[in-house]
């Protein structure tokens, strides 16, 4: 049960968001800009940075959005990011992205455990500073993100079509509309 | 030195906010509703718990300017403020406040770490759901705002005077306002 009265029907974050809209909405507008915005990192590169920090913090609502928005960006490719959260430097993955990994492992760690030595070998890998710059804050602001989550103890139910459907929602149409409605709502409608 | 290409005469924050206005944007107007918005906990306290969560996190920036946020808003008791930072159970604030911090703490560690006593202690200390659920989010949005900043290794002067002065300004004008010096005038209005 949630730690506050939440909105019933709605997982995860999308509780939380409904509780409260007024800080949902520059919520929901980092992640847009940070996951869905024109970047030099594809889509797909940066929902499998989002869901391998949110699988460190062992959140299982984030994870497993995220791992379906990055499975959907991906040709429904669910092994790789399985691949990606289990072992990411044996995974199918540009070397450039595992070193962005690199930095975002240690970012969820705190961020005074970034390495010169990292970002050294990231920009070797082909890295811009502005890639850096983004992995850095996906990394922080799912520290955020899974943090609120779990933090408030959000429902968070083992149903994996209802992520699958999420996923494709994210990749499709980003994150500054809800990726899942409360049941009572599509009831009255 | 930072370990991107950050502009130099900005600290902190402001220098990752300047790089990347599109990102700022949303992060201002997030700490904007958590800490200066309607609210029934005061700006004082919201900082404290901001500069409580930053100094958990040993970012020296964000818990000095926090810190100096926190006492304009509380006639300038800097002596409350490092009280709080050390030793925040036996500080002069309400057993209410205290019961926050704790769950704070908790988020700080980790979303899994709040415990239903904790929530239950707060509430029994006269909380309510909405004053719960924002002492979780400032939580969390401080884990990423102290990822953000140690994470890019931004520079941080120990210049207690400039953060003061800073402080004033910001309980003064809010963080929108103020970011509008650093920011493009199209993305800080």
């Amino acid at each position: 049960m949630p730690h506050i009265s939440l909105p019933e029907g709605l997982p995860g974050i999308s509780s939380g968001f409904a509780f409260r809209p007024e800080t949902a909405k520059p919520m929901r507008e980092l992640a847009h800009i940070l996951l869905h915005g024109p970047s030099t990192l594809t889509p797909a590169e940066r929902e499998l940075i989002a869901t391998y920090v949110s699988s460190q913090n062992d959140c299982y609502f984030c994870q497993t959005s995220h791992g379906a928005a990055a499975a959907a960006h991906l040709g429904d490719d669910s092994t790789l990011v399985e691949e990606v959260k289990q072992d990411f430097l044996h995974a199918n993955i540009s070397e450039k992205l595992k070193a962005l990994l690199v930095i975002a492992g240690q970012v969820q760690q705190g961020g005074k455990n970034v390495l010169p030595h990292s970002i050294g070998k990231a920009r070797r890998e082909g890295a811009t500073d502005l890639e850096i710059h983004d992995t850095v804050l996906i990394a922080a602001a799912f520290s955020m993100y899974n943090r609120y989550v779990d933090g408030l103890a959000t429902w968070q139910p083992r149903d994996q079509a209802m992520y699958s459907s999420m996923g494709q929602h994210l990749a499709t149409h980003g994150y500054l509309t809800p990726s899942v409605k409360a049941p009572t709502l599509e009831v009255t409608k | 030195m930072p370990h991107i290409q950050l502009p130099e005469e900005l600290p902190g924050i402001r220098a990752a906010m300047a790089f990347r206005p599109e990102t700022a944007k949303p992060l201002n107007e997030l700490v904007e509703v958590l800490l200066r918005g309607p609210n029934s906990l005061s700006p004082g306290e919201r900082e404290l718990i901001a500069t409580y969560v930053s100094s958990e996190n040993d970012c020296y920036y964000c818990q000095t300017i926090h810190g100096a946020i926190a006492a304009a808003s509380l006639n300038d008791d800097e002596t409350l403020v490092k009280k709080v930072k050390h030793d925040f159970q036996n500080a002069a604030i309400s057993d209410k406040l205290k019961a926050l911090l704790v769950i704070a703490g908790q988020v700080q560690k980790g979303g899994k770490h709040v415990t239903a006593e904790a929530v239950t202690h707060a509430r029994h200390l006269g909380a309510t759901d909405l004053e719960i659920h924002d002492t979780v989010l400032i939580a969390a949005a401080f884990c990423m705002f102290n990822r953000y900043v140690d994470g890019l290794d931004t520079t941080q002067p120990r210049d207690e005077a400039m953060y003061r002065e800073r402080g004033k300004r910001v309980a003064r004008d809010g963080y929108v306002a103020v970011s509008k010096e650093y920011l493009p005038a199209e993305v800080s209005s």
